[in-house]
C-alpha cells in the first residue's frame, strides 16, 4: 500500500512494570501491517480542547506476535506524556499510534550476525525487539548485549534477559551498573568504555554487526570506541535517545 | 478550535538532538513514505547520509535536519494548526524508491 503512514487506534490490552520507573503496554491494532525488530510507533495524546502531543517510543515486542505491538515507557517527571502513560492508563484504554517508522535501525534474522548490541538504560527496548526475534526464530546468530543501568533495580527485562542467556543458544549478557551495585557483584561496575567495548565485542570477530542505543554520550563513546577496535563504520547502526546518561 | 502541535517539546525526556529517524513519522506525513533509509545529499558538503542518521533539533518550533558531516541545516519542517512549511534548500539530492509506503 502506498500513501502515508496514518495514524490509527490501538487498545491497551496488558500493563506490566519493569522496574519501579519503567512500564511496558501492549496495544493492540487490529490493521497492524507488521514490524521490523528496531523500529518505532508515534504515540499521539489529544486533550479535549484539540493540544496534542506527541512521542516516539521503540517497539519492544517481536514481529512475530502479529496484530500488537509492546512499548516500554520511562517515566519522566515533568514529561507530558509518559507519567499520563504511567498514572492513567489501564487496559481497554484506546491510544493513537502511528508507524511502523524507521529503516535504517532495524535487524532481522536474515541479516545475520555475529551481532553486538548496546544498550544504554531504557535504550534497550528496540534492541529487545531484535533478541525476542532472534529467539522467536530460531536464529542461531551469536549475539552478545552489553547493557548499562544505573543499578541493579533499574536493569529492564532482566528476568527475561537471563533466561534468553540461560538457553545457551548464542545469546550472552554482560552488564554494567554505573552508580550502584549489589553485594558480590561480578559484572562491570563503571559506565562503557573502549576497554570494556573490546572484551565484549572480541569473541565475536571482525564480521560483526553493531548496533547502539542509548544517550548520545554513550552512543558516541560505542561508536567511536568500535572504529577504534577496527569495526567498519558502516557496520555500526546508532539510534540515540534516552533523558539522562546512566 | 486552535489544534497546537508539541512535537517533542518541553518533555525532558527529549534531548536537543536525536537521530533523524525519530523524526520518521513526521517526515512520512510529508513525505507520503518512510524516508528514514533514504540517502539524501547535502548541499554545503555534498556528502550523502540517510535521513535517519542526520541529525535532528527538535527543541524549536518545528524540526530541523543537520548534516552529520558538517552540521549545515539540510531539511527544515515546520507545522502550523493549518499548513506544513518545507524548507529543502539544505538537500541537493533526496532519493527514495517508489511503491513502498516503509
Amino acid at each position: 500500500m502506498v500513501g502515508t503512514i496514518g495514524w490509527q487506534l490501538g487498545t491497551v490490552t496488558a500493563v506490566r512494570d519493569e522496574t519501579p520507573t519503567v512500564r511496558s503496554f501492549t496495544i493492540g491494532l487490529s490493521g497492524w501491517l507488521g514490524h521490523r525488530p528496531g523500529q518505532h510507533v508515534d504515540l499521539r495524546l489529544t486533550a479535549e480542547d484539540g493540544y496534542s502531543v506527541e512521542r516516539s517510543y521503540s517497539i519492544a515486542s517481536e514481529p512475530e506476535r502479529g496484530g500488537e505491538v509492546d512499548i516500554t515507557v520511562e517515566r519522566i517527571e515533568g514529561g507530558e506524556v509518559s507519567p499520563f502513560l504511567h498514572e492513567v492508563v489501564v487496559p481497554g484504554d484506546r491510544l493513537e499510534l502511528r508507524g511502523p517508522i524507521g529503516g535504517y535501525f532495524v535487524w532481522e534474522a536474515a541479516l545475520g550476525g555475529p551481532l553486538l548490541l548496546v544498550a544504554g538504560g531504557s535504550g534497550v527496548v528496540p534492541l529487545m525487539a531484535m533478541i525476542r526475534h532472534r529467539a522467536r526464530t530460531g536464529s542461531g546468530v551469536p549475539t552478545r548485549l552489553l547493557f548499562s543501568s544505573r543499578g541493579p533495580d533499574e536493569i529492564i527485562y532482566r528476568d527475561e534477559l537471563d533466561r534468553l542467556a540461560a538457553a545457551r543458544d548464542g545469546f550472552e549478557v554482560a552488564h554494567t551498573l554505573t552508580r550502584q551495585q549489589p553485594p558480590g557483584w561480578t559484572g562491570y561496575s563503571r559506565r562503557i568504555d573502549e576497554p570494556m567495548l573490546a572484551e565484549v565485542a572480541a569473541p565475536l570477530g571482525a564480521a560483526t554487526r553493531a548496533y547502539a542505543c542509548g544517550p548520545t554520550a554513550l552512543v558516541e563513546t560505542v561508536a567511536n570506541g568500535l572504529v577504534q577496535l577496527g569495526l567498519p563504520p558502516d557496520r555500526i547502526r546508532t539510534e540515540r535517545f534516552g533523558p539522562t546518561g546512566t | 478550535m486552535e489544534e497546537r502541535i508539541a512535537l517533542m517539546r518541553d518533555d525532558p525526556a527529549v534531548e536537543l538532538t536525536v537521530d533523524g529517524n525519530a523524526v520518521g513519522g513526521l517526515l512520512a506525513s510529508v513525505f507520503a513514505r518512510d524516508i528514514t533509509a533514504s540517502p539524501g545529499q547535502c548541499a554545503h558538503c555534498q556528502t550523502v547520509s540517510l535521513v535517519g542518521t542526520m541529525r535532528a533539533y527538535m527543541r524549536g518550533p518545528g524540526v530541523v535536519l543537520r548534516c552529520p558531516a558538517c552540521a549545515e541545516v539540510v531539511l527544515r519542517v515546520v507545522e502550523t494548526p493549518t499548513t506544513t512549511v518545507v524548507d529543502v534548500s539544505g538537500a541537493t539530492i533526496l532519493r527514495f524508491e517508489r511503491g513502498s509506503s516503509s
